[in-house]
């Protein structure tokens, strides 16, 4: 979009203003993300005050906003925002301050890289998921400035113990991570949820039973990571009152709710991407309807529509994802902080590792998957769609690409200066090709330099190490005569 | 860790401070106004030390200016959580002073009621104790079965905390018609949600986890420091007043079958379908002190039962009350009762001159269980504390009185 606008912009003779659209479209984006995460919040501490209530045999709430009390959120809100500005007097007053905006930023801006749906992302990055964790990880920063900044003993346990528990749940995180980035071939999500198009068989979580079995530790350890029950610790209030949020407020603490509940989505939305097909649903509805009219996937109304019955797929698949959370929250006790690194470094990381030497020995020697054996085909939501491997290896092979018509006439108009740069930048494959024949050809000259040093670096170490060992056998020669 | 003997490891060693903590008086899970006052290197706690006195209203004192029957009220708030226990006490106490024997009918209604309020407390107990483990649920589906027990006693003496119902000479009133019913009702519906309890909260792997072998407590050491109730009967001695007290007492279960709950040779006696002891469980651990106030509501239960086929039998009336100008006769008199949390004396002295005694004390069973503590909180983590406090189950107003 930024880049139609911006060529419509030069287009029209504003040039150097091209700019001006990128800043327009990134607005946007941060608005509707900001809406995501906002209404999200809202829905979710909503959702989670019903499902909690009739998980207790309560009611919840009844009255705000009708029969469901569903705006009962947005007048909590109201009230925190009118709340009196708190700040205990030995508190570290600007980073007490900046805390839950670290922490919320975090949350907000890993939102900047999770796909809705097919190609329907703000920033699409080919290392979707390697920022989604680098993001998330940021989130421990504002808990741990929280619990220093608040000048309380409880906020300083509770930011420790967030700090140990995020750290060490980093590392079976990305691990599991990692299986489904080797599987698909690409850290790129949109890629990766288009990989799984097509019947539900394809969703990597039915791949083999090591994904399956992976699915489980990485969701137990997202809850981890989310800081949410049983891995609350830093906020277990029978312990440490309420731990890092105990100094907190009003909009402040508010801030630090809806990151929590901004991560929670994130993190079951990219199990959804991960292993249940992210936008896919069971059944390849607009595929099978594409195939029967011949309507397009890629462009027009009908991709629209079928891209926003993808969105109602992702969003179902996070909230559902949310609402096992909540079940597990309101179920089960809190762990010790002992037992929670225990889980993690004696069973989640030998899982996870065991489960992606599992995945790598199933692709290598191809193991039949659920497809090949009950023969199944059907048409894929995704027009590109010609098997998983194929699009795995499309980054490796030479790809078409095809200057878009606007591109062309554009070219042709700047004259022929342009023509070269524009077929740089679209055969990039070959580009890269070039620079391996370069490096081929510059090899000659590097190791004999490469050789010269070594033989200097040699000679030093000769010349320096040569006389203390003399001294040294000197000296034992003495001892010995002595 | 770092020793001060050797000066060079000081040096080189990571030598992080000690933290001295409050946990409490407003503390979510120190069950009222304790405090604890923690010294921590990090997550290990090196010391312990409870504060206690933040409920204190010298009901003792104002026990020597009122009457025995004026002073029923405050037995009832010393123990909140189990007021009908605290009356049967001091009426009990008053009684052997007075030398007065009760009909039989009385007998009865005063071994239901107080087995009910029993279950009633050990519902508390045990949903706060789930709540301090962060299990939110079990406090709630507790509450909703203590309502129901609450609406029993709120029929009989219309008040659903502090009763005052039983008093010196008997009660305040007989059972209302067709009560025995709508308790039978109770406890059949009762039943089958203790499996749900055991579910969430016994049996759970988290729970064993964080209880089992936690706060493990030697039966000498439990005898050593004056424990009572479930808190004595977790560490496997088998003790109850209820058996094992006074003849005043102990005749009030005179015809009833029960049987102590306690362990004897790895095994609780098996009257019910109960959940097995975990194998990381170790005799007279947290998990013990909780399991064993579990069973003893099935043993409650048992025991209304029998108490409501005795009652519907039973001849005489419900007794008579004692009237607040009775002068009281010269002499002493000391009982111990099995109340939910162990065992409670209630003393009186009286001179003889009038009705109002000379000398009231109560003894205190949470007293002496929470004296453990300090030895129990040793070397442990932070988030043992609530575990352990939690499983001695004590409630700081009969402590403090």
């Amino acid at each position: 979009m930024a880049e139609y606008l911006s060529t419509w912009i030069v287009e029209a003779g504003w040039d150097g203003w091209g700019w001006l659209a990128y800043l327009l479209v990134a607005l946007v984006y941060a608005a509707l993300l900001l809406n995501v995460i906002a209404v999200g919040a809202v829905v979710f501490i909503w959702m989670e005050r019903k499902i909690s209530g009739r998980i207790q045999d309560r009611l919840g709430p009844t009255r705000t906003g009708g029969k469901f009390g569903w705006l009962q959120t947005l007048a909590d809100g109201i009230k925190l925002l009118s709340k009196e500005d708190l700040m205990p007097g030995e508190a570290d007053s600007f980073l007490f301050k900046v805390a839950p905006y670290v922490a919320f930023a975090a949350g907000f801006s890993a939102f900047m890289a999770l796909p809705f749906s097919d190609g329907w992302v703000a920033l699409h990055l080919n290392i979707g998921i390697f920022f989604l964790l680098a993001v998330l990880g940021m989130e421990v920063f504002g808990v741990l400035l929280a619990g220093y900044a608040s000048g309380s003993k409880w906020s300083l346990f509770g930011a420790m113990r967030q700090a140990a528990q995020t750290v060490s749940y980093e590392v079976p995180l990305g691990m599991c991570l990692v299986i489904p980035v080797m599987i698909c071939g690409t850290m790129d999500l949109v890629s990766i949820g288009n990989q799984q198009s097509g019947l539900f068989t394809n969703w990597l979580i039915f791949h083999d039973p090591f994904t399956f079995m992976i699915f489980w530790v990485y969701f137990a350890c997202g809850i981890a990571s989310v800081n949410r029950a049983p891995f609350d610790l830093a906020e277990a209030e029978s312990e440490l009152v309420a731990g890092f949020l105990t100094e907190y407020s009003g909009i402040r603490w508010s801030l630090f709710f809806m990151a929590e509940y901004g991560s929670m989505f994130l993190v079951s939305g990219l199990a959804a991407i991960l292993f249940f097909g992210g936008w896919n649903g069971p059944f390849p509805i607009f595929g099978i309807i594409s195939e029967a009219t011949g309507w397009s996937l890629e462009s027009g109304v009908f991709a629209t529509i079928a891209r926003f019955g993808g969105l109602i797929n992702f969003i179902t698949k996070g909230v559902l994802g949310v609402t096992v959370m909540i079940w597990i929250r309101w179920s089960f006790p809190r762990l010790r902080i002992d037992q929670v690194i225990t889980m993690c470094l004696k069973y989640c990381v030998p899982i996870a590792a065991f489960c992606f030497i599992g995945v790598l020995f199933w692709t290598g020697i191809v193991m039949p998957n659920v497809n090949s054996m009950l023969s199944i085909e059907a048409p894929s939501n995704h027009e590109d769609y010609t098997g998983r491997a194929n699009i795995r290896e499309g980054w490796v092979k030479d790809v078409d690409y095809t200057v878009s018509q606007h591109e062309l006439s554009l070219a042709k108009k700047a004259g022929p200066k342009v023509l070269p740069e524009a077929e740089d930048d679209d055969a990039q494959e070959g580009d890269d090709d070039k620079k391996d024949g370069e490096q081929v050809e510059g090899n000659p000259d590097e190791p004999k330099v490469e050789v010269e040093v070594n033989k200097a670096a040699f000679n030093n170490l000769n010349n320096n190490a040569s006389q203390p060992l003399l001294a040294q056998q000197e000296s034992l020669s003495k001892k010995g005569a002595n | 860790m770092a020793t001060a003997e050797n000066s060079q490891t000081v040096e080189f060693d990571v030598r992080t401070d000690e933290m001295l903590v409050n946990m409490g008086p407003q503390h979510p899970s120190t069950h009222g106004v304790l405090r604890l006052v923690l010294r921590t290197d990090g997550e290990v706690i090196s010391e312990t030390t409870p504060h206690i006195g933040y409920l204190h209203r010298c009901a003792e004192k104002i026990g020597e200016n009122l009457t025995p029957r004026q002073w029923v009220p405050y037995t009832d708030r010393m123990d909140y959580l189990a007021g009908m226990n605290m009356n049967l006490g001091w009426s009990l106490t008053v009684e052997k002073l007075m030398k007065y024997d009760l009909p039989d009918k009385a007998r009865h209604t005063r071994v239901i009621i107080s087995e009910l309020n029993r279950i009633a407390s050990h519902l508390v107990g045990m949903g706060t104790y789930g709540l301090d483990l962060g299990s939110f649920s079990p406090f709630l589906y507790a509450f909703r079965e203590r309502e129901k027990i609450l609406d029993l006693l709120e029929d009989v003496c219309g008040a659903r905390l502090t009763y005052s119902y039983i008093t010196p000479g008997g009660m305040t009133a007989d059972l209302p018609k067709g009560w025995t019913k709508k308790c039978n009702e109770f406890l059949d519906q009762f039943l089958p949600v203790i499996a749900d309890y055991h579910a969430l909260l016994t049996t759970n792997a988290i729970f064993v986890k964080r209880t089992a072998n936690v706060g493990v407590m030697s039966a000498e050491m439990a005898i050593d420091y004056g424990c009572s109730g479930p808190v004595l009967r977790g560490s496997g001695v088998d003790y109850d007043l209820r058996r094992d007290g006074e003849e005043r007492y102990t005749s009030l279960y005179d015809g009833y079958a029960f049987e102590v709950i306690v362990e004897k040779d790895g095994h609780y006696p098996k009257d019910h379908d109960y959940p097995n002891v975990p194998t990381d469980a170790v005799l007279g651990d947290s998990w013990h002190r909780f399991y064993v106030r579990m069973l003893e509501v099935i043993q409650s239960m048992d025991i209304i039962r029998q108490g409501i086929d005795f009652y519907e039998s039973a001849t005489g009336d419900w007794g008579t009350p004692m009237k607040i100008s009775t002068k009281l006769p010269k002499g002493e008199a000391y009982l111990e009762t099995e109340c939910p949390r162990g065992q409670m004396g209630f003393y009186i002295v009286s001179d003889g001159t009038g009705p109002i005694p000379f000398r009231v004390r109560a003894r205190s069973s949470c007293f002496s269980n929470l004296s453990v503590a300090p030895e129990l909180c040793k070397g442990i983590l932070i988030a043992d504390i609530p575990s352990i406090i939690g499983s001695l189950d004590v409630v700081m107003g009969e402590i403090d009185r």
